[in-house]
C-alpha cells in the first residue's frame, strides 16, 4: 500500500468515526456574554428545523362575543369559568376539544356525559376543571415565569389527552435494599421507569421528586472563599447537576444560556433568563403540589405511575425542547378567557398580588406512600454530612 | 521515507535468553517462571518474556486487587440483576457508590457503602503492596529507587482522593465512586460544589506538569529517534561520553530555543514533571473543602479572577427579594 492510499483509508475511517458522534455539522453559536467568557448558545439549523416543525401553535377559534349572558346563568354546574359569557365559554370548550381530546374522539363526550353535560362523573371532567383553574392561575399569578406570553391547554397537551412530557416518581431498580448491587438512584442507562436517563448520563435519574415536588435545597456551591459551615456533599451536587441537565435538555440550550460557568452561583454574572428559570422551578413545584397531587384519587389507575402517583409536570412539559414554548409565540394573547378571572373590581382586589409563598408540601388527598417517597428522595438529595 | 514512519521496533535480535544478574540473598528470589520469547511483543519491546518474579508482596498485591475487582464487578453485575448482556451494555454507567453522607466516618451497612469501603480497602492494600514490591525489586537489583518514588507520588493522589480527604472532611461519601461515568460525574460535581476547580492553583500546576510531561516526552523521544542513526539511543553511555549523536541533539535544541538539556538531565526533567503532576494534584484536592470552600471566590479574593464588563442586565438573587416565592 502506498502512503496516499493509507491516508485515504485513514480519512475514510475518521469520517466514519466522526459520524458516529451523532450530530452532523453545521453547529452555529450565538454569543450571549462578554467575549472570552464562553457564554453562547449552540444550535444546529438542520436539527432546529425539526424542532420548529414539532412546536407549532394550536388552532385558535375566532374571538367570542363578550357581551352575552354569563355561562353560569345559562348552564348548570359552571364553577371555574363562571365569569365568561356564553360565547366565550363555548369558545373555550371548542378549543379544548381541539387541543386536548384524543384524535379519534374529537368531541365533547371525552369529558362530558352526552345525556347531561353538567354531570361531573367522568374523571376527565374533574381533571379538566382543575386544569382550567391551573391555567388561569399560571397566566395571572405566575407572570414572573410566563410573562405576558402565557399558556393554554395546548402548551402542554399539543392535541392529545396526556402531555408527551411528564414524570412519575421513579420506583428505582427494585434493589434499594438488596444485599449487593444497590444503585443509589443513579449509575444506570435506564431509569426504574424504563426510560433513558437524563442526558443519557449516570447522574441521579429522578431529581424531580426532591426538587419539583419536594423543596430540597438546590444550592450546594460554597458561598464564601473559605469554609463557613456549608456541609453540602458532592453527592448532593450530583442531584443539583441532574436537575440542571434536565432544564438544559428541556429548553434545548446549554448551561451558558443562563449561567456564566466560571461562577455558577453568581447572580451578578448570570443572564436574566436565570431569574425566569428560578421562578419556573417554584411554579412547577407549586403546580405539582396544588393541582396535580390533589388529583391522585381522581385519576384511574392506568393513568398513574408504578408508585400510584399522578403524572406531574417538569420543565419539558411546556418547553418541549425549546427555550420558550413555540419559540415565544403566544397563544394565550388570543385567549383572554384563560388569562385569569375577568373579575369585577371586588374580586380582583381579593386576588393575591404575589404567588402563594409556600406550597403545601403534600396535599392531604395524596396517598401516604407518595409522601414517603418524597421524604426519601429529598433526604437522598439533601443529606448533609454528619 | 514513508516506510520509516512506523510505531513498531524495526530490529529484533534473536539470542539466548538472558537470565538476569545474580541476586542477593538467594532463597525467596528464585525466579519461578522460565523465559520465553514473543515475536509480536518484540515489535513493541524486548521479545524476551520473563523470567518473572512474583514474590510474597506481588502475590498478596494481586490477591488484594482481585478481591477489590470482584467486589466492584459483582456489585455492578448485581445492580443489573445478574444479567450479563445488560452488564456489558451498561458497563460504562454502572458503579459502586461510596457510603451515603449521613454515615460520616462510621461503618455503613454493606448495601449502602459497606461494599465500597471493602473494595477501597483491598484496592489500597493492593497498590501499597505493589509499591513495596517495586521498591524491593529495585533494591535487590542494586538500582536506585526512582521508580518506586515516582509511583509513590501517584499513590499520594490516590490516597488523598479515597482516604485522606474523606477523613479530613469527616465523611466517606466524599470519596470517588468506582465506575467509568460515575467517577467522571464525581469530578464534575466536585468542581461544581467547590466553586470551579480551574481556579485552584494546585490544579493549575498539576495540569502544567501533566501537559509538560507529554511535551517533554515527545521532545525527548523525538530527539533520540532522530539521532539514533548516530547511536543516540545509547543514552547512558552518551551521558558520560558525549558522542556525535548528543552533540547534534544538543545543537538542534540550542538552535531551536537557545538551551538544551543533557543526556542525563532530560531524564531528571521528565521524572520531576511526572512526579509533580500527581504531587501538586493531590495537594489541590486535599485543600478543597478542607481549607478552601469556593475556588472562584478565593481567586477573586486574591485578585486572580478578572471582572468582565457587563453585556446584559444582571438581576439580583430572587431568593433575597421580599414577597418572592420560596
Amino acid at each position: 500500500m502506498n502512503i496516499r492510499f493509507k491516508l485515504l483509508l485513514a480519512a475514510i475511517a475518521s469520517v466514519g468515526l466522526l459520524s458516529a458522534c451523532g450530530e452532523r455539522p453545521p453547529v452555529q453559536s450565538v454569543q450571549l456574554g462578554y467575549r472570552g467568557t464562553g457564554m453562547e448558545v449552540n444550535y444546529n439549523p438542520r436539527l432546529m428545523k425539526i424542532v420548529a416543525e414539532r412546536n407549532q401553535i394550536g388552532g385558535i377559534q375566532p374571538a367570542a362575543d363578550t357581551s352575552g349572558p354569563l355561562a353560569k346563568d345559562i348552564y348548570q354546574n359552571v364553577q371555574v369559568l363562571n365569569d365568561l359569557s356564553v360565547g366565550e365559554f363555548t369558545r373555550v370548550m371548542l378549543s379544548m376539544t381541539e387541543w386536548v381530546t384524543p384524535t379519534e374522539q374529537k368531541n365533547c363526550t371525552y369529558c362530558h356525559n352526552a345525556e347531561n353535560y353538567s354531570d361531573g362523573s367522568k374523571y376527565q371532567y374533574q381533571v379538566a376543571r382543575s386544569m382550567l383553574k391551573m391555567t388561569r392561575e399560571i397566566n395571572s399569578q405566575w407572570t414572573s415565569h410566563v410573562k405576558q406570553t402565557g399558556v393554554t391547554c395546548h402548551t402542554c397537551h399539543r392535541g392529545g389527552p396526556v402531555p408527551a412530557y411528564k414524570w412519575f416518581t421513579d420506583p428505582g431498580s427494585g434493589r434499594e435494599n438488596a444485599f449487593i448491587g444497590t444503585r443509589a438512584g443513579q449509575n444506570s442507562v435506564i431509569t426504574g421507569l424504563g426510560m433513558t436517563t437524563i442526558g443519557h448520563s449516570s447522574l441521579p435519574y429522578d431529581p424531580y421528586t426532591p426538587f419539583l415536588l419536594g423543596d430540597a435545597n438546590i444550592r450546594v456551591e460554597g458561598t464564601a472563599a473559605l469554609p463557613n459551615g456549608n456541609r453540602s456533599s458532592i453527592k448532593q451536587a450530583e442531584w443539583t447537576y441532574a436537575l440542571m441537565v434536565h432544564m438544559s435538555e428541556s429548553l434545548g440550550v446549554n448551561c451558558t444560556y443562563c449561567h456564566n460557568t466560571r461562577a455558577w452561583a453568581s447572580w451578578s454574572q448570570s443572564r436574566p433568563q436565570r431569574t425566569v428559570a428560578w421562578y419556573g422551578i417554584r411554579m412547577v413545584r407549586q403546580l405539582n403540589n396544588s393541582y396535580l397531587l390533589p388529583l391522585t384519587q381522581t385519576f384511574p389507575a392506568h393513568r398513574k405511575g408504578p408508585e400510584g402517583d399522578v403524572a406531574k409536570i417538569n420543565c419539558a412539559t411546556c418547553h418541549q425542547g425549546v427555550y420558550k414554548p413555540y419559540f415565544g409565540q403566544s397563544m394565550a394573547k388570543d385567549y383572554p378567557e384563560l388569562r385569569g378571572r375577568k373579575a369585577p373590581a371586588a374580586e380582583a382586589a381579593a386576588a393575591p398580588a404575589a404567588p402563594a409563598a409556600a406550597p403545601a408540601k403534600t396535599a392531604t388527598s395524596s396517598p401516604a406512600k407518595a409522601s414517603n417517597v418524597i421524604a426519601q428522595a429529598t433526604a437522598a438529595a439533601s443529606g448533609d454530612r454528619l | 521515507m514513508a516506510e520509516y514512519q512506523n510505531i513498531f521496533t524495526r530490529v529484533q535480535v534473536t539470542a539466548p535468553h538472558y537470565p538476569g544478574v545474580p541476586h542477593e540473598p538467594r532463597g525467596v528470589w528464585v525466579r519461578g517462571v522460565k523465559a520465553s520469547a514473543s515475536h509480536w511483543l518484540g515489535k513493541i519491546g524486548d521479545a524476551q518474556i520473563g523470567p518473572f518474579y512474583l514474590g510474597s508482596t506481588g502475590f498478596a498485591s494481586i490477591l488484594c486487587f482481585l478481591i477489590a475487582f470482584e467486589i466492584v464487578g459483582l456489585n455492578m453485575l448485581a445492580s443489573v440483576s445478574w444479567n450479563p448482556l445488560q452488564f456489558i451494555r451498561q458497563l460504562f454507567w454502572l458503579a459502586l457508590e461510596p457510603p451515603a453522607p449521613q454515615y460520616g466516618l462510621r461503618l455503613p451497612p454493606l448495601h449502602d457503602g459497606g461494599w465500597y469501603l471493602m473494595a477501597g480497602f483491598f484496592l489500597t492494600m493492593s497498590v501499597l503492596l505493589w509499591w513495596v514490591r517495586t521498591y524491593n525489586l529495585a533494591r535487590k537489583l542494586k538500582m536506585g529507587t526512582h521508580t518506586a518514588w515516582a509511583f509513590a507520588s501517584a499513590i499520594w493522589l490516590f490516597l488523598v482522593l479515597g482516604f485522606i480527604r474523606p477523613v479530613f472532611m469527616g465523611s466517606w461519601s466524599e470519596a470517588v465512586p468506582f465506575g467509568i461515568f460515575a467517577h467522571l460525574d464525581w469530578t464534575a460535581a466536585f468542581s461544581l460544589r467547590y466553586g470551579n476547580l480551574l481556579y485552584n492553583p494546585f490544579h493549575a500546576l498539576s495540569i502544567v506538569f501533566l501537559y509538560g510531561s507529554v511535551l517533554l516526552f515527545a521532545m525527548h523521544a523525538g530527539t533520540i529517534m532522530a539521532v539514533s542513526r548516530f547511536g543516540g539511543e545509547r543514552e547512558v553511555e552518551q551521558s558520560l561520553d558525549r558522542g556525535t549523536a548528543s552533540e547534534r541533539a544538543a545543537l538542534f535544541w540550542r538552535w531551536t530555543m537557545g538551551f538544551n538539556a543533557t543526556m542525563e538531565s532530560i531524564h531528571r526533567w521528565a521524572w520531576w514533571f511526572a512526579v509533580l503532576c500527581t504531587l501538586t494534584g493531590g495537594i489541590g484536592i486535599l485543600l478543597t473543602g478542607t481549607v478552601v470552600d469556593n475556588w472562584y471566590l478565593w481567586a477573586v479574593k486574591h485578585h486572580v479572577a478578572p471582572a468582565y464588563p457587563a453585556t446584559f442586565e444582571a438581576l439580583p438573587d430572587p431568593a433575597t427579594l421580599t414577597g418572592a416565592a420560596k
